[in-house]
């Protein structure tokens, strides 16, 4: 049942009617979001039942589980699409499930995975995460629990439902599920944020910043939501577009596009925050850096497909009548985002915040193939934020071995890590891996992601923000060659990091960063051929970003 | 002239169709083979030492197993389909560019995939008797298989900027084995030496490979060969002279001949198959792959012939004069690589003879360059051939088979250089007109000075008194290394009849080539008694016979003589280092000098600028990153002001 062709839904919207019948829900199109809510329940229920000593084994078990399980659904569901359609909608229009949305829920469940490995590290029972995040920092009672050994296994629910709202921020089909979800996902990062074991004052701030803005960036986005459906009179995404191929709600006779444009805007507004795209990125250097760094691991791969997942159904579905309109807008601040971030960027001394100002330029790069509005901008986005999750997951699982001293914190301060090729060349060799992917050289998943996205801005006719992209591009890679230089060329500093041997949970997300980093920019054709529609060409299966790759 | 006829025979032969079957399907596996070893042997340190050389000989045998199996099964096609593309590598399509490898497999690739794995075999072998004592024996397996493995890489290639690939890796290959001995300067000034003079050739190709480009949107050899001939003349010109400029850095042809000689500081069996059968002849085959370009530019295609006529001319010369073996053998190789060249330069008619003297070439030549290596295997490593004498009698193998590949090259009759000389001479001939006498007439003239000088070497080495050193002690080299040098004297002995009697070998290149404008039927009778034949025979037996007058019945001194004016230029390689020097090398520098003066001043003012700038911008802007919640909600509000402003617009 597809809303375009059932007026059931809008009629649900618009006036609800109340019926004996319970309502007909497809489940099993709902199943893979449905497996980690319900693990993230029983994760609750652990927490009060299960014995201290083996909670972590189990909660790690369970969400572990939970998240494969939910990919193996995911997976399945692509099959059960039907043939030749872009998908279907359930719950009333209010979820879409097409393949652009299965996509980009995979690649989150499948980069959650791997940011879980990083979460769950524990060495000496000590994990990324606060002892007890209740206790003030420095205190005694501090103290007293990190020598008892206390843990916060509160992190594996958390985590769950952050990645619950991931999940359906992507495949919202009507601004309030979206905004649901967007609430889902924030909420418990905003959380999580805040457990870091060291520099706990700097993590705490950084959860506190992060609530504030997001909140305000929440107000901007409900705000846009109410004037679009004061224009449209309706929020689900198909309605909204046939309002705006229609000019807008009959009563405004034509003259209520003020409303859309500026609806558009704070919508987008809420979104752009949530990518950290210039000038709404301010938050992000300050949590990336005082968050634990397996949280920042998160942050950085899976909200951000979200985060874009959910800006491309909304600017291609909702407002695709009104491209026109928003393409000036999303160039100015693509270009803003591309530029600003990089120049800052040169500067940065420590190694989190450099990972996140490259993480806002990224968005900057995945915004040229949202302006293109195209087939190929769609696939471009999708290879783009996978290629780039793995690799920033790896980035920062990186920084979590590299140490002050055996006990001590993280080295976040760059000149610390001078001579590093030379002690732990395997370690440094897969940062630089990840770098040169970063910079887009050649060979690595990031060129390719590169060629795509700036491909489909050239062919929408976008030269002079590829031209901004490429010079973008040349500036970002300055600052990372100069790592791998200070890395492998540079005398070891004097007070030479402590590089912990990496276990088997940090080393599997390395080796998966590597791995998926090398092949997708060796052999990227099966992802790519499934992603872009070939010209010309019968295929057996449709292509995920057809030109009509989002279902209504 | 009907040029554009003569090609449009071969456009109905040039339809490439996709390789099926588990042999053509896989011919990948030909360059995987060796680049794995090469791998293994690199990436495997010292845990290979103790085997890593009989793996190293294996999958070249392994290749050439795999390409008589692919010769077997294309030789089972209709001629007019063997041209084969096997698609190996999608890197990846974006929008309408496609970025992918792909191999060509025809008659003309196929001829130098066996070449190349079968001599490269034979010379593995006998590396590992010659190379038994070197400390250093896996690495210079690995660089003899990485060699191999680029080689078929360049003859391969379905387009030019893949067999770029494979020309730089032979490059590479060539430039890290004659340096294999780099604790002797010497090595290690004639690696660099290669490596540069390389570096002029191939920035021509380079070149050539941009015009074709930005000429024809594509450098696949079906592109840009099947639209040469609508292309404008000038253009084809400018690209087949960057052509042969990148051909004759490879080949070492005039005017970069240079590197050649002193290439030979390279352990021998590199000499023998590297600079003398296989890589140094990369450049005939670029221009015989080449040659629709060259049929479209007959200008670029006389200039061919003549630096070929040339180069077959200078590098006789020198070999005439040259007393270290090594040395004498490169200056013919330079000859006999010129006789390719000019036959190359003469068209369809020229390139089957080209290709034909280029096999039987690599026979004749790695069997006399491992016949020297053998020789200086059992002196000690002496190279002055002052030194030798008499060797007949102490390495009667090494003096049968080196015999062998001596009377090969100097056209001795029915012998395998016979039959594919005496085609390029015809051919030269057959070109007619003022510019055919003057190319026939260097052919026939080289043919004379070939006997002469090769005749010097043999009577040098082998016979005449023993000026041994004291206490040198020749003996037969083990036979790992006498029996690689006996495959290749019966290959000397037999091969030309094999591939010229009945003109089979032309026929099977033709889908590949082209064929000639008129077929005349093969004659047995008018090969043996033509004049241009009788004539050649002539100058043989006038150029054996000065030799022997000079070096055989009188005693050969033990240092050089002085010599007169012809000799002392052609010891000095003509002089070919010397104007170099003056003509490239000092202008170089002072233009080096300029350059960099200018590149401290503007160009890096210039970037020096720009990076300041941004630093400076940087600095500034983090300024707005002041850790405040406010003033990110600030900017934040800000933010959505420009956002809505830039929608409102339209209102």
């Amino acid at each position: 049942m597809t809303a375009a062709t059932s007026p059931v839904s809008a009629a649900v919207l618009a006036a609800p009617t109340i019926t004996d019948t319970p309502p007909d829900i497809d489940y099993w199109l709902l199943a893979p979001m449905l497996v980690v809510f319900a693990a993230g329940v029983v994760a609750v229920l652990f927490e009060a039942f299960v014995p201290r000593a083996r909670r972590r084994a189990t909660q790690l078990t369970l969400a572990l589980a939970a998240l494969a399980s939910a990919f193996v659904l995911t997976v399945l569901q692509v099959g059960s699409l039907p043939e030749g359609e872009a998908g279907t909608t359930v719950a009333f229009g209010s979820v879409a499930v097409d393949r652009v949305g299965l996509f980009l829920q995979g690649t989150i469940l499948v980069l959650a995975f791997v940011s879980l490995l990083l979460i769950a590290e524990n060495r000496r029972g000590e994990s990324a995460f606060a002892a007890q995040a209740a206790a003030v920092p420095g205190s005694e009672e501090e103290r007293g629990h990190v020598l008892a050994g206390s843990q916060h296994t509160e992190v594996y629910p958390l985590v769950l439902f952050a990645v619950l709202g991931m999940q359906l921020f992507p495949v919202s089909n009507d601004f309030l599920t979206m905004f649901i979800a967007l609430e889902v996902m924030s909420l418990p990062l905003y959380l999580l944020c805040g457990l870091a074991r060291r520099r706990r004052l700097f993590s705490q701030e950084a959860a506190v910043k992060y609530f504030l803005l997001g909140a305000f960036s929440s107000a901007f986005f409900l705000f846009g939501i109410a004037l679009v459906y004061g224009y449209a009179g309706a929020v689900n995404f198909a309605d909204v577009a046939a309002a705006v191929e229609a000019g807008g709600s009959p009563m405004f006779d034509g003259g209520g596009e003020p409303l859309l444009l500026i609806g558009i805007a704070l919508v987008g507004v809420g979104l752009l925050f949530k990518v950290g795209a210039v000038p709404f990125h301010n938050w992000k250097p300050d949590v990336y850096q005082g968050a634990p760094t397996p949280i920042t691991a998160l942050m950085a791969s899976c909200t951000l497909v979200a985060a874009f997942g959910a800006l491309l159904r909304v600017f291609y579905t909702a407002f695709g009548g009104s491209v026109e309109a928003w393409r000036p807008m999303l160039w100015t601040v693509a270009i803003l985002t591309m530029v600003l971030a990089a120049v800052v960027a040169v500067t940065q001394r420590d190694i989190k915040r450099l990972l996140a100002y490259s993480s806002v330029v990224h968005a900057g790069f995945v915004l040229t193939a949202v302006v293109a509005a195209s087939p190929e901008g769609l696939a471009g986005a999708m290879f783009y934020l996978a290629a780039y999750g793995f690799t920033t997951i790896g980035a920062f699982a990186v920084v979590t071995l590299v140490r002050t001293h055996e006990t001590g914190p993280e080295a976040g301060e760059l000149a610390q890590w001078a001579g590093l090729g030379r002690t732990s060349p395997m370690l440094a060799g897969a940062l630089a891996l990840f770098l040169l992917a970063f910079a887009g050289i050649p060979l690595t998943s990031g060129f390719i992601g590169k060629f795509a996205v700036f491909e489909a801005a050239m062919a929408a006719g976008a030269t002079p923000l590829v031209v901004v992209g490429v010079l973008s591009s040349a500036v970002t890679a300055y600052f990372y060659v100069r790592i791998i230089v200070l890395m492998f060329f540079s005398e070891p500093a004097e007070s030479a990091p402590r590089v912990l041997p990496a276990g088997l949970l940090t080393g599997s997300a390395i080796a998966a960063g590597v791995v998926a980093t090398v092949v997708l920019g060796v052999f990227p054709t099966p992802v790519l051929d499934h992603l872009v529609p070939q010209p010309g060409e019968e295929r057996s299966e449709p292509a995920v970003a057809t030109a009509d790759g989002f279902t209504r | 002239m009907a040029v554009s006829d003569v090609y449009l025979a071969a456009e109905q032969h040039a339809v490439t169709h996709e390789a099926g079957g588990m042999v053509l399907g896989n011919a990948w596996l030909l360059i995987a083979l060796p680049l794995a070893g090469a791998a293994l042997l690199l990436l495997g340190g010292r845990r290979t030492n103790g085997w890593g050389h009989l793996l190293a000989t294996a999958l070249p045998i392994a290749s050439f197993g795999w390409a008589v199996a692919a010769l077997v099964q294309m030789l089972g096609m209709d001629p007019a389909e063997r041209s084969l593309s096997v698609p190996v590598y999608t890197w990846f399509s974006a929008g309408g560019f496609t970025a992918e490898a792909n191999l060509l497999l025809d008659p003309l690739s196929i001829s130098f995939v066996l070449l190349i794995t079968g001599v490269g075999s034979l010379i593995h072998v006998y590396s590992i008797g010659y190379m038994s004592h070197d400390d250093n024996r896996r690495r210079f397996f690995a660089y003899l298989n990485l060699f191999v493995a680029a080689m078929l890489v360049l003859v391969l290639a379905d387009n030019y900027a893949l067999m770029f690939l494979g020309w730089e890796g032979v490059g590479l290959a060539s430039y890290l084995l004659i340096g294999f001995w780099q604790h002797k300067p010497s090595a290690a000034v004639a690696a660099k030496k290669a490596f540069l003079v390389n570096r002029v050739g191939d920035m021509g190709l380079l070149i050539a490979i941009m015009l074709m480009f930005s000429a024809f949107g594509t450098v696949a050899y079906s592109g840009v060969l099947g639209s040469a001939d609508r292309a404008g003349e000038g253009l084809m010109a400018a690209i087949g002279l960057l052509l042969l400029l990148g051909a004759c850095g490879k080949s070492a042809q005039l005017p970069l001949q240079s590197w050649l000689l002193d290439a030979m500081e390279g352990p021998t069996p590199v000499s023998a198959l590297i600079h003398a059968a296989t890589m140094v002849t990369a450049g005939v085959y670029l221009i015989v792959r080449s040659g629709p370009v060259f049929e479209a530019a007959p200008a670029a295609q006389l200039t061919v012939a003549v630096i070929g006529a040339a180069t077959l001319l200078a590098g006789a010369v020198i070999g005439c004069a040259k007393d270290d073996i090594k040395k004498a053998l490169a200056g013919s190789t330079m000859s006999q690589i010129g006789y390719m060249t000019l036959a190359a330069g003469l068209g369809p008619v020229g390139y089957a003879a080209a290709i034909a003297h280029l096999i039987t070439h690599g026979f004749f030549k790695a069997g006399l360059f491992l016949g020297a290596g053998s020789v200086m295997h059992g002196m000690n490593d002496e190279v002055d051939m002052r030194r030798y004498g008499g060797l007949r009698k102490a390495m009667p193998i090494t003096f049968a088979t080196f015999g062998l590949g001596y009377l090969a090259i100097i056209g001795f009759p029915l012998l395998s250089g016979w039959w594919t000389k005496e085609g390029i001479i015809e051919a030269a001939f057959a070109t007619g007109g003022t510019a055919g006498a003057v190319l026939g007439g260097a052919t026939l003239l080289g043919a004379g000075l070939t006997a002469f000088y090769m005749t010097r070497v043999m009577i040098m080495t082998f016979f005449g008194q023993k000026r041994w050193d004291p206490g040198v002690h020749p003996h037969e080299s083990p036979v790992s290394m006498t029996a690689p040098m006996v495959v290749l004297a019966a290959g000397s002995v037999f091969l030309g009849a094999a591939l010229v009697f009945g003109y089979r070998f032309a026929h099977f290149l033709e889908p590949a080539v082209g064929a000639p404008e008129e077929h005349h039927a093969f004659s047995m009778a008018h090969l043996l008694t033509s004049w241009t034949s009788l004539a050649a025979l002539g100058l043989m037996v006038a150029g054996v016979a000065t030799a022997w007058f000079l070096y055989g019945r009188a005693p050969v001194p033990r240092t050089a003589p002085a010599g007169n004016l012809v000799t002392v230029a052609a010891r000095n390689e003509l002089y070919g280092n010397a104007i170099n020097e003056g003509l490239f090398m000092r202008p170089g520098q002072a233009l080096t000098k300029a350059l960099t003066a200018f590149d401290t001043r503007v160009v890096d003012g210039l970037v020096n600028g720009i990076g300041r700038s941004v630093r400076d911008g940087s600095t500034g802007l983090r300024t707005t990153q002041t850790g405040f919640a406010r003033t990110y909600a600030l900017t934040m509000l800000f933010g959505a002001v420009i956002v809505v402003a830039t929608l409102a617009v339209r209102i």
